[in-house]
């Protein structure tokens, strides 16, 4: 550390406060000016990114709609439409944990068949070439293109699968399988009551 | 700019590429960068993003070094680097949003990189603009480089691929543990031994 | 409850801060070499998280949702100096507490891991309660790598270890095969 020079030391306090306030004040503006800059650019990373993993959980779909939002975290479930105007499924949010770290979902579920219809990993952590395969694996992800949910979602190991509620793990990642699918029967008791409800009093708004 | 200050300038350029790498020779900010060079892709962007607000702070901070007072003078050095990591933040969000979900918030950790301070500190604060740009360039490319070098290894090894293209075909079996954590010290452990085997020889 | 705990598992051992992330390697590296230096040095961060969870949430809840542009160098400037503040607010009210970690919260706050807890808790969207066991969580995991880190290198003061091994290089294999070891956490909520 070098000490600083005699001159300095008697700098004053002002022109110290006031030299801060100065960099404090241009970078706010920089701030300003960039965020402005990008900020319409990245939301619509943000709507382009939502709208096409509805529109893979949820195949066919093309008009997308915000339908029950959540009082405690702010999750929203959207509901898909095809080009003929009708209901192809709801898209729901869920999460939990994984082998590794907090696992998050978006799943297609089909009400009027009580299916599950497609799966997309949103955000996950799990070990690479092994539990991350929950979001690439084919064989896997082809167990939720057309998944009954009633009694409730049973994992087994690959290649077991005889009922249409079973899900074929990976082999090597039998945890991460696993944690799919508990997330998903989480998240269906969270949320199936109230889209049913919606459904009743007539569809969504 | 006369001809000794141009050689000045490739030295202080060509110091911090090879003989005072910031990685390799001094251990240098690798706090922020070691959980995200899993892959060649990554440390790209992770170096890149690095080596621009080095770069960027220096000249900054040559340009003001006589206005500043030196009591405040870290407040605003960081104030400066903060404002820079920010418009990279959001630059990447806006134009490269894969790779910033992939990066998430160690972009905006590139402001602890203590290697960026460090410059400010003892080279950009004192010598003149053309200097303390080489000086920036050197050793955010420096950097950049050590962090490829990282990536390429672990992404190779533990994936069989480099920038997603497949290398060592099907019969390879992907070191899985390369791209975990355990990985990247590895990797680094290694190649701090490499260097100082070529130094001890040279 | 079950989520609280999975966060704490999560922060302390599963993706320990230092030996997952690599954040905090400096005083990791550098500081120790002592056990009991690590051990101060660790209630220390633990303290100094706490606080940096609850004015990050602070901020999180009522300032940034104006100006999401000011969110980093708000989190640096408002957690140096509350650090700096509670640390003149221990010299004053506890003169022993401040002898035993006094020396190292300065050099606390330049610690990634600090901002890095801010950066993860926000971005994961956690709450007051969340941010909290997360921030302990955390501080736990930091000084329980930093112990075994000091407990090793104590031993391997004395080996037999090639001088072109010796220093980074040796600390760095030896925070690989620690890595590896808390790897073996994972999966712990398996089934829960």
């Amino acid at each position: 550390m070098i000490t600083a020079k005699p001159a300095t030391a008697h700098t004053s306090t002002l022109r110290l406060a006031g030299s801060l306030a100065v960099a404090g004040l241009l970078s706010g503006l920089i701030l300003v000016w960039a965020y402005l800059a990008t900020a319409p650019r990245i939301e619509q990373n943000h709507r382009e990114a939502l709208a096409a993993a509805v529109t893979r959980v949820l195949p066919g779909t093309v008009r997308i709609e915000p339908t029950l939002t959540s009082t405690d975290d702010g999750q929203v479930v959207f509901a898909g439409r095809d080009a003929a105007g009708n209901l192809v499924g709801y898209a729901i949010p869920a999460d939990g944990p994984g082998y590794m770290d907090r696992v998050s979902l978006l799943f297609g579920y089909d009400p009027a068949r009580q299916r599950i219809i497609g799966m997309e990993v949103l955000d996950s952590r799990e070990t690479p070439g092994l539990g991350d395969r929950i979001a690439t694996d084919p064989h896997f992800r082809a167990n939720f293109t057309e998944l009954a949910v009633d009694p409730r979602i049973v994992p087994v190991k690959r290649g077991d699968k005889t009922a249409a509620h079973e899900v074929d793990c990976i082999t090597g990642a039998t945890i991460s399988s696993e944690a799919v699918v508990a997330i998903l029967n989480r998240g269906l008791q969270r949320w199936r009551a109230e889209i049913d409800a919606t459904i009743s009093t007539g569809g969504s708004p | 700019m006369a001809t000794g200050d141009r050689r000045y300038a490739r030295v202080e350029f060509s110091k911090g590429l090879w003989r005072e790498n910031p990685v390799f020779v001094a251990v240098l900010g690798l706090c922020p960068s070691m959980a995200v060079t899993n892959t060649l892709t990554n440390a790209l962007v992770m170096g890149g993003a690095t080596a621009f607000v080095l770069i960027g702070s220096s000249l900054l901070v040559s340009l003001l070094r006589r206005v500043v007072p030196r009591p405040v003078r870290i407040s605003i050095y960081i104030i400066v680097i903060a404002t820079y990591v920010t418009v990279v933040d959001f630059l990447l969000a806006a134009y490269m949003p894969v790779a910033h979900k992939q990066l998430g918030a160690f972009i905006s950790l590139i402001v602890v990189n203590c290697l960026i301070l460090g410059r400010q500190e003892a080279f950009a604060s004192r010598q003149p603009v053309g200097l303390a740009l080489a000086d920036a360039a050197g050793m955010g490319g420096g950097f950049a480089l050590a962090l490829c070098m990282i990536g390429a290894i672990r992404e190779i090894l533990g994936m069989g691929s480099l920038l997603g293209v497949p290398l060592l075909g099907d019969n390879f079996e992907p070191w899985a543990i390369m791209v975990l954590p355990p990985g990247g010290v590895l990797t680094l452990a290694g190649l701090l031994v490499l260097f100082a085997w070529v130094r001890q020889r040279n | 409850m079950d989520d609280l705990l999975f966060i704490f598992a999560s922060a302390s051992v599963i993706n320990n801060f230092t030996l997952a992330y690599f954040l905090g390697l400096c005083p990791f590296l550098g500081v120790t070499g002592r056990i009991d230096t690590a051990l101060r040095l660790g209630l220390a961060t633990i303290f100094v998280m706490m606080i940096t969870a609850l004015a990050s949430w602070c901020l999180n809840t009522w300032v940034l949702p104006h100006a999401p542009y000011l969110r980093l160098i708000s989190f640096i400037v408002v957690i140096a100096s509350t650090v700096q503040f509670v640390e003149m607010a221990i010299r004053k009210l506890s003169p022993a507490l401040f002898r035993a970690l006094g020396i190292f919260l300065p050099l606390i706050t330049t610690n990634c891991a600090i901002l890095g807890l801010a950066l993860f808790a926000t971005n994961r969207g956690y709450g007051l309660v969340q941010g909290l066991v997360f921030a302990f969580g955390a501080g736990v995991g930091f000084t329980l790598a930093l112990l075994i880190m000091a407990g090793i290198r104590e031993e391997s003061e004395l080996a037999g270890v090639p001088a072109l091994v010796r220093g980074a290089a040796m600390s760095f294999f030896i925070a690989a095969i620690l890595s590896m070891a808390f790897m073996g956490f994972a999966g712990l909520f398996h089934g829960s």
